[in-house]
This record gives structure tokens, sequence and C-alpha cells, in this order.
């Protein structure tokens, strides 16, 4: 039953929906698949304009900005991704997940 | 995601109709599931169209494998909804702690004196008696349902409303005592035990809360906790 209560506290498409509206160039990321301990759940989403500024998010704060990378990366061409984050206790404190889980993001321009 | 995509997703979340968006992450194409209608770029064989429509129906957001590939399924379900039976003090803490949770609030009560706008800024409150507001609510079972006025002329006609319906969360605020007093009246009422056994009460998480805000946390988290059915708190 918890479906997309993701997204609920934060409207995040209706932040896409006002950045599109003022003209803004606009990324969606979505968390599409989990494993392990991952922080947040699959439909959490993080929108980014083309300045860097984001709203939402898709872990806890560990791979927020390599995810805006890639989500400027999205608005200049236009191409799609699907981004993995499989982080073992190691590489933990580089780019990734402190609790060891890994995700899958997928980054699309929108409009 | 196309800017039209976009638009009928909105349209169909604003008028709470519950959709699903199918995305192939490979190429990007997308099908938006809006009732009977299918739109978007992204054909969808039968069987992606039977794993989109169980994704749904299960409110569940996740990969699914079609044909000539993996489809992302992402559910937009209406929000939660929590009716809160009183417009009391208790009830001015927990109308923005469950908004900010992802619920659409409703506060009912039938005495004008608490039911006011200026208690309960940005909060639907209505006057209606609880029978009337929800026979008109119609919770289903993305409804939470909380009493919170003791009375038992107020919290009794909501509590069979209540267990008439599929609401996840059922819960009546009054102590022990009180508690099995208005059990005896709801057994008395035609209720028997199992319908009466899914009323939680004395209402919230023991967790020693004092306050109306400790006593709304406890609240929450009851029904946050019943929502992922983590079993009875």
């Amino acid at each position: 039953m918890a479906g997309n209560d993701a997204l609920s506290h934060e409207d995040i498409l209706g932040a896409v929906d006002a950045w599109l509206k003022s003209g803004k160039d606009v990324a969606l990321a979505t968390v599409v698949t989990t494993w392990g301990s991952s922080p947040r759940p699959v439909g959490s989403q993080l929108a980014v304009d083309q300045t860097g500024a984001m709203i939402g998010s898709v872990s806890g704060g560990c791979i927020e900005g390599a995810v805006v990378q890639e989500a400027l990366a999205a608005i200049k061409d236009g191409k799609p991704r699907l981004l993995d984050f499989g982080i073992s206790n190691e590489q933990a404190w580089e780019v990734g997940l402190a609790c060891g889980g890994k995700v899958q993001v997928y980054v699309e321009r929108v409009g | 995601m196309k800017r039209g995509v976009l638009d009928r997703l909105q349209a169909a979340r604003a008028a709470k109709r519950p959709v699903a968006l199918a995305t192939d992450v490979k190429t990007g194409a997308q099908a938006l599931l809006d009732g009977k209608d299918v739109s978007g770029d992204l054909a969808l064989s039968s069987a992606a169209l039977a794993a989109v429509k169980k994704a749904l129906a299960d409110d569940k957001s996740g990969m699914a494998e079609a044909e000539g590939g993996t489809v992302f399924v992402q559910v937009f379900n209406p929000p939660l909804r929590m009716v809160v039976v009183g417009a009391v003090h208790i009830a001015q803490a927990l109308a923005p702690m469950a908004a900010l949770t992802g619920y659409e609030v409703v506060i009912v009560d039938p005495r004008r004196a608490f039911a006011t706008d200026a208690r309960f800024p940005n909060t639907e409150v209505t006057t209606e008696w609880p029978d009337d507001a929800l026979a008109r609510l119609k919770p289903n079972r993305r409804t939470a349902i909380v009493t919170l006025t003791h009375d038992p002329k107020i919290d009794d006609p909501a509590l069979q409303a209540a267990l008439k319906s599929d609401a996840f969360y059922v819960a009546a605020l009054g102590s022990k005592k009180t508690h099995a007093a208005r059990l005896s009246r709801l057994k008395e009422a035609g209720f028997d035990d199992a319908a009466v056994g899914r009323i939680h009460g004395p209402a919230g998480l023991s967790i020693g809360a004092k306050s109306p805000a400790e006593i709304a946390l406890s609240i929450m988290g009851q029904a946050t906790q019943i929502l992922h059915g983590q079993g009875a708190g």
C-alpha cells in the first residue's frame, strides 16, 4: 500500500511543471530499482533545472551530486540515462550510499 | 518525458484519478494508462499492459519485464486521506503533521465553536455530523479515520461509519475505561468482536505522549505503522 508516498510531501512534478512554464530546462531523475538498505523507495524523484537547482531526492544525499551532473548532461543532449549506484563498503565514502545499498536511477529530460 | 505526457499526468493527478506511467528506460518512450485510455509513444503489448494494470492495482511502482525489454512502471495514486473527527487541540497538531506526511486532511466537527478556519489554516474543515461527512467522503483503503472528541454523540457515529468502510486505520482517543465503554456500545449497536477489534484505542503508539503534539505524533506513528503493514502497535 506504500505506493507513491515517496512523492507526497513535495510535489516534484508540480515543480517540474512550474519550472517549464517559467522557461527553464528541466530533467527528472527517478529511483527505478533498489536492493538492500537503500534510503529512498522506488518512485522517489529529483528534479533538476539547467542551473543545477534541485527539488526532491533519490537518496539520503549521497548520490545527488552525481545525479545532478547526469541530469545536466541529459538536458543538453536529450538522451535518457539509466545510472547504477552499487557500492561496497570501502567505496561508500566516495560516490555512493554509505548504508551499502544499491539503487538504479533513471534520468530523462522533460519537455 | 514529453510535455504532453506531463500535462496529462498532472491533469489526472489534479482530478485524483489513479494513473500509471510506463517508461522504456533504454529509449525514453512512455505510455500513460489513465482509466481505459493509453497514450504516449510507447507501444505496450497486451502482456505489458497487463503488467502496468497490475502495478496500478497493487499500488506498487517498479520494473516490469515486457517483450523487447524492461519497462519501469510508476504508479500515481491519489493522496492518502485522514479524517479527523473533533476539531480539538490535538487535531491542531495532528492536521499539519498528517499533511507533511502526505495525507489530505479533513477535520469534522459539528460544534461550530471548535470547527473554525482560524484554528485550522489551510485545512478542510466541515461542520457536518461525522456520519454525513463520511457518507460524502467515502473512505477507502487509503483512508485513516481518527476520533478525538471523547463525546459518544460525535465519536460513535464516526466509528460506526468507519467500521463499515475499508479504512486502513481507525483509531479513537480516550482512556482504556472510555474505550471499553465505547466498545460495548458499538457491540450493542451490532458490531462483532472482529469489527470493533479494528479500532486502535486508546489511539496512538505507547510512547508516553503527554502534550497535544506528542499525542498527535503517537497517532501519526501508529497510522504509519499500520499503513506499511507492520502489525498492531
